[in-house]
């Protein structure tokens, strides 16, 4: 299990993250999503014990990154969302490296070798030089180095950012398999949608706060209370402007550019929102056509972050 | 000694350096140079001369002069092969994945160091039977070598220290080559001026032979590898110094002190800077 209790990282009067109170339970896979600088990486590079926090603690299995470090890193396997590999050394030889570097003895890595690169579809790479691997070959063995002193947590900080369609689709292969397996995983990806069919359950965090926290299913519910309405106009834009900035359900209007139309989100229930289109029809605004928009994940997950720019 | 070879840094970076054809061709230009240079010197010795034969005493002179090379080679060769070994795995990203691991601080930084001063002691190793050949004409005893052995291996290992712990301590690695460069020439060569002057204030004034002591030469002296060496090649230049400083210490005594205080100062730091502290808020 991974607990965080007020885990707070702070460079001089900014905050990378802020009371961050986080639980991701055995065998579950937790997505934490959120933009570029949101406090992703900050918080994983506190639980692989890379950085020191200014507050709170985190809890591997019960152990506290702060003060058994040591045996925190026995129980992690972390991979990086940068990371680099080192020339001239075969891609068995850097898995035996790893291997050693966790004290497991020469005769059981020559068994689990194999089997690790069999699990990351690299077994016909065995023999190659590891920095001659394509970017996500790499990031399949770093996966499998990960793996090699069997963790049961796995720290994931964007895994597939880089990689091509195909490459992908192998990489949420593995951790579907790796799921199956038992594994604990923290994964985090900028993308929502593409943690969506794999987590039990989400995080996003924005300027350093978890600012929603839930299934996938209960993250997605929270779009359906706010919706994105299209109105279609010919003639006086700023009247109808005008008249939608009025409406206390009505936020963040957006005109999208050359096509006549305006898009907002709308908090009111269908009666309410009966009523606004009523009313615009008695006041005669040059109204052509108003529609619900259909939204995805990466609508929720723009909302959730008032990052919206639509258009 | 199992556990020596079975550091996992150690074993990684010893095959990576031997897998690269750079560190074949140092060693090759190295003995090559040295070679003529050894063999330059018995040829002008002996055609100048016109004697058609190498005495004792020049055999000593070339000893000398291979000796104080060779430590040059140490003083400039260590710093390159050590500043850069913690901060080129950070630029090269591969630090943060090694400080995941299980290993402790001590098992990489000793894995790095040790690795890199492996392949500086082959070097020396490998110019031995050239070094050697000044037996065939007497003038320098075993013994003598043995003791320039020592001090070498002592001196390597303060200095590849010192690059260890600037290459943990700063991010960039030719920062941390240039800081361990100043070092070097601090203790090579900034001590010898300061040794200078210390010896002509003490004097000042004063009808030798000098008659107080001046701990402070003394420390200069001590301090600094070539004149430690000096005394080890011509041990009348030690009780020469003594008379100056009035120290009736050895300087090889403290040399020996100095050194390994400053190896282990710079190791245990760098062990303890290599990781963050995770409790150091609490």
């Amino acid at each position: 299990m991974i607990e965080t209790i007020g885990l707070t990282k702070k460079y001089g009067s900014f905050y990378a993250l802020q009371d961050l109170n986080l639980v991701v339970e055995d065998s579950t896979v937790f997505g934490f999503v959120g933009a570029n600088g949101a406090g992703k990486s900050t918080t994983f590079s506190i639980l692989a014990t890379l950085l020191q926090p200014t507050a709170g603690d985190a809890f591997i299995n019960g152990m506290s990154v702060t003060k058994n470090p040591q045996e925190v890193r026995k129980q992690i396997g972390y991979v990086p969302d940068f990371f680099g590999v080192y020339d001239q050394l075969k891609t068995d030889e850097y898995l035996d490296f790893y291997g050693a570097s966790y004290g497991i003895k020469p005769k059981e890595r020559a068994v689990l070798i194999p089997k690790l690169l069999e699990l990351v579809n690299l077994e016909n790479k065995r023999y190659e030089y590891v920095d001659l691997l394509s970017r996500g070959m790499k990031q399949r063995l770093c996966l499998a180095r990960a793996l090699i002193h069997d963790p049961k947590i796995l720290i994931l900080d964007e895994p597939a950012s880089g990689l091509d369609p195909r490459a992908r689709v192998e990489m949420r292969d593995i951790l579907r398999e790796l799921k199956t397996m038992g594994k604990t995983i923290l994964i985090s990806s900028h993308i929502l949608p593409e943690l969506a069919e794999m987590c039990d359950s989400i995080g996003v965090i924005d300027n350093g706060k978890l600012i929603a926290q839930g299934s996938v299913a209960d993250i997605q519910a929270q779009l359906q209370s706010e919706k994105v309405l299209r109105v279609k106009i010919i003639g006086d834009m700023q009247a109808v402007v005008s008249f939608f900035e009025m409406d206390p359900f009505v936020s963040q209007i957006v005109e999208l550019q050359g096509k006549n139309t305006l898009q907002f989100f709308y908090r009111g229930s269908e009666e309410d929102q009966l009523q606004l289109l009523q009313r615009a029809i008695q006041q005669k605004l040059p109204i052509l056509s108003f529609s619900e928009e259909e939204t995805d994940l990466e609508d929720v997950f723009m909302a959730i972050t008032k990052g919206v720019e639509i258009g | 000694m199992k556990t020596l070879f079975t550091n996992p840094v150690l074993v990684k970076e010893l095959k990576l350096r031997f897998r690269n054809l750079k560190s074949f061709t140092g060693i090759l230009f190295y003995l090559i140079a040295m070679s003529v240079f050894v063999f330059g010197f018995i040829f002008l010795a002996t055609s100048l001369t016109g004697n058609g034969f190498f005495r004792p005493d020049e055999s000593f002179m070339l000893f000398s002069m291979m000796t104080y090379i060779q430590l040059g080679l140490i003083l400039f060769i260590t710093p390159a092969l050590t500043a850069g070994t913690i901060s080129t795995e950070r630029e090269k990203q591969t630090l943060n994945i090694l400080l995941t691991t299980s290993q402790t601080s001590f098992q990489i930084i000793f894995g790095k160091m040790t690795s890199s001063i492996a392949f500086l002691l082959l070097m020396i190793v490998s110019g031995l039977p050239i070094y050697s050949l000044v037996f065939l004409y007497g003038g320098v005893s075993p013994s003598q070598l043995l003791y320039i052995f020592l001090f070498y291996m002592l001196t390597l290992l303060a200095i590849a220290s010192i690059g260890v712990m600037f290459s943990t301590l700063i991010r960039k690695t030719i920062v941390a080559i240039i800081a361990t460069y100043g070092a070097m020439i601090f203790l090579a060569g900034v001590t010898a001026f300061f040794l200078l002057i210390s010896v002509q204030v003490s004097q000042m004034g004063m009808t030798s032979p000098a008659t107080t002591m001046s701990p402070m030469a003394h420390f200069w002296a001590t301090i600094n590898p070539p004149a430690v060496l000096l005394t080890l090649l011509q041990p009348p230049m030690e009780e020469q110094l003594q008379t100056v400083t009035m120290v009736p210490i050895p300087l090889w005594i403290g040399y020996t002190i100095f050194y390994i205080l400053l190896t282990a100062g710079s190791l245990l730091l760098a062990v303890k800077k290599l990781r963050v502290n995770m409790n150091k808020y609490k």
